[in-house]
């Protein structure tokens, strides 16, 4: 169906139902219950996992078929954000424009920055990656403040031309009128459901951004990738030169970024430099990395768990802790608190770093592996066939 | 001249510290063939244990002082550290103006503990494992080490000044012949830069003159035929790895009075450190050090407002820029000896 064979058909279907039905899934709580502070349902957040799903999945169909590690892919983030950006200044607040300019313009700066670095590559690749992104981020706080609007960040001012604009437009980003903010809550007995449009749009646009990577994924071209990874000596030796393969496949990702970069600013019309920031881009490696390289879900397993991690772990606070460890009798309770306080609220890149650890030391494969064990464990008497996307770990 | 003297000067600090953090990277890579990333870490974990040394010599206890009263006319109380107490006024005080460099010695245990436990307790396990599995579990403790240190120490940059026994600045170019006040360096920097030289040629020393180094160097030409000769090499290259983060450790417990320290500082440095040690050239111990020094020193150039009224922006991204050149025009880094990390 739809050119996929009837596993990935499966697959994507349950990835369209899990996107489109994210408001309803992600909030199991009632909103009066205590475990509301967990749900996951609302906008913001929302946003976010369909984002960075798409930026993951792009850098997934790098790092996880090819085995290039870059760990300078917020540049493109950052670049595609800027782009969106400036569409918004100069011509109007429809993302129509926004979003396909975001994309030519990190597409344009993959081409370079993926053209020099891979002419080396292991880790030379990633330093290089590496040293072109800070150098976007240290010149877009430098130089191309002109650009960039330096540390106050690039936004929408009422003198800009915005030559597009007609009158009584919405000044906020729009497709087409309608307003990406505008949203509708549902009340379902104690629960209630909050539909946005811009998280819609976000949704669509992962969906497509997973339908391509499977079909890139089970395309000859996506063959040839994976060549590259498991020996490109050999790949030398019958002829064919790999660079044209990574080439595309990096600037494949850098468009996925972009995308994802345009979409940020289409969620919110304002973008800074340090969305270019090295840090930004080892998220992006410790996201696909906890869901699974090289599998099709894996990216968007591996984003929605950081970043459900970073929106809900960061929000505990001693008050919740204290609590839930109440019923501990008083010198078990203060322990417990004390020991597990520095891993929430401020601290929750501490519960990142140890569980990151974790994943690559004793789960190579990500998230996905790990279902996969426990489905065999329930499953024993099935003989184990290949599984669809394979989880070997990354070169 | 005189300006090119200060921009070298001005250069010898940053290329110092640098050129400590690439030095003990490359001592791990060359013998255990592990990219570290956790690296900046050790060198942040330096810098706390000197914030850790002025905080225990600033251990205090209560005196009542009967002769001051305080506001509501109670008998003062005043604060007394117990180093004071012990060796008297002055030699106390000497010793807690000198806490930076006195946390050299805790310093050394310290990080020799942890680099042990962090070589058997976790890298070992990663020999076999692919560099970029490498490079991610070390990411991941890199994360879990600066972590914890904010825990413990908060999120603010912690004041460790350098002994105040010392004269601030020195005229240092009276020393070369020019007149009072033409090159006015801060007297610290100079001394971390004379630290980390002893350092490194004691490194150097030690690999080249003792017959543990020399068995180490074997080792890192070809671990096989060393273990076929019996002698037990995973036992030096532990050891070695200690000495790496201890070198790291010591780069950050001088550096704090230099950059007050805080829980990010290592990932700061992590960054440029891996670009110096690939434009040095994996593998290459003076490498690692002829590119940290080249690198601080030209960063340091790059600053001055002749050069960057010509090329704007230039002393953000010298290094970076330096870094592709490098790779691109020379790939093995400048010292880099053919077989390292070829693929």
């Amino acid at each position: 169906m739809i050119g996929l064979n009837k596993k990935d058909f499966g697959l994507f279907l349950i990835v369209c139902f899990m996107a489109l039905a994210a408001p309803i899934l992600l909030n199991p709580f009632p909103v009066d219950s205590a475990m509301s502070d967990f749900n996951a349902g609302y906008p913001a957040l929302m946003q976010k996992f369909a984002i960075f799903g798409i930026v993951v999945i792009g850098f997934n169909i790098l790092f996880g078929l090819t085995g290039y590690l870059s760990f300078g892919h917020a540049a493109f983030l950052g670049a595609g954000s800027y782009a969106a950006v400036w569409m918004y200044k100069l011509l109007s607040f429809n993302v129509i424009f926004a979003i396909p300019a975001s994309i030519i313009v990190a597409g344009l700066l993959s081409v370079v920055i993926g053209h020099i670095s891979l002419r080396r590559s292991g880790i030379y690749f990633s330093i290089l990656t590496l040293a072109f992104a800070q150098m976007s981020y240290a010149l877009a706080y430098s130089v191309l403040t002109p650009i960039t609007n330096g540390e106050t960040g690039l936004q929408v001012y009422n003198n800009d031309p915005q030559v597009l604009m007609g009158e009584g437009a919405l000044a906020e980003p729009h497709l087409f009128g309608l307003n990406l903010n505008n949203l509708t809550k549902v009340q379902v007995g104690g629960w209630e459901f909050t539909f946005e449009v811009g998280y819609y749009l976000c949704a669509i646009f992962l969906i497509l951004a997973f339908y391509m990577s499977i079909r890139i994924f089970r395309s000859p071209f996506g063959m040839m990738l994976r060549a590259i990874k498991s020996n490109q000596n050999r790949l030398n030796y019958t002829g064919v030169s790999p660079k044209p393969y990574t080439l595309a496949a990096f600037i494949i990702s850098g468009l996925y970024a972009g995308l994802a970069g345009g979409l940020m600013a289409a969620m919110d019309p304002l973008t800074g430099a340090e969305r270019m920031f090295w840090t930004e881009s080892g998220e992006i490696v410790l996201m696909s990395i906890l869901g699974g390289v090289g599998t099709l879900i894996g990216p968007i397993l591996g984003a929605g768990a950081i970043e459900y991690m970073s929106a809900i772990v960061s929000a505990i606070t001693s008050a919740d802790l204290k609590s839930w460890f109440g019923w501990l009798p008083d010198w078990l309770e203060t322990i417990v608190i004390y020991v597990l306080y520095p891993f929430v609220g401020k601290g929750w890149h501490l519960t990142l770093g140890v569980v990151f650890m974790l994943v690559v030391i004793f789960l190579p494969g990500g998230l996905v592996e790990g279902g996969q064990r426990i489905g065999k464990l329930f499953s024993r008497k099935k003989p184990a066939t290949a599984p669809g996307g394979s989880a070997t770990p990354a070169e | 001249m005189q300006d090119i003297i200060i921009q070298i000067l001005n250069g010898l600090d940053k290329g110092s510290a640098y050129a400590l953090i690439a030095l003990g990277l490359t001592l791990i890579f060359g013998t255990l063939g592990v990219v570290n990333f956790a690296h900046g870490a050790l060198f942040l974990v330096g810098a706390f244990v000197a914030v850790t040394m002025q905080r225990i010599l600033n251990l205090s206890y209560e005196v009542i002082d009967e002769s001051q009263t305080d506001f509501l006319g109670n008998p003062l109380k005043v604060d007394t550290p117990y180093v004071i107490g012990w060796f008297g006024e002055s030699a106390g005080n000497t010793l807690i103006d000198w806490a930076v460099p006195l946390a050299i010695f805790l310093a050394i245990p310290v990080m020799l503990i942890i680099g042990f436990v962090m070589e058997r307790g976790l890298i070992k396990h990663f020999y076999k494992r692919p560099h970029a599995d490498q490079i991610l579990v070390t990411f991941g403790l890199a994360i879990v080490i600066g972590e914890i240190v904010k825990a413990f120490y908060g999120a603010n940059p912690i004041q460790t000044p350098a002994p105040s026994s010392l004269p601030r600045t020195i005229d240092f170019g009276t020393w070369l012949g020019y007149e009072a006040n033409a090159i006015v360096y801060p007297t610290w920097r100079l001394v971390y830069f004379f630290f980390s030289a002893i350092i490194i040629a004691g490194v150097f020393a030690f690999l080249q003159f003792t017959t543990f180094g020399m068995v180490v160097r074997a080792g890192m030409a070809d671990r096989e035929t060393v273990g076929l000769l019996g002698i037990n090499i995973d036992k030096r290259f532990t050891i070695m790895f200690g000495l790496a983060a201890s070198v790291a450790g010591l780069a950050g417990v001088m550096y704090t009075p230099i950059l007050s320290p805080h829980y990010n500082l290592g990932m700061d440095f992590l960054v440029l450190s891996f670009v110096v040690v690939v434009v040095g050239g994996m593998g290459s111990l003076p490498g690692a050090v002829l590119a940290g020094f080249l690198l601080g020193i030209l960063q340091s150039f790059a600053s001055m407002n002749e050069v960057k009224a010509i090329l704007p922006g230039i002393d953000q991204i010298i290094i970076y820029l330096i870094a592709i050149i490098v790779l691109l025009v020379r790939p093995r880094g400048l010292m880099g000896r053919a077989g390292v990390m070829e693929d």
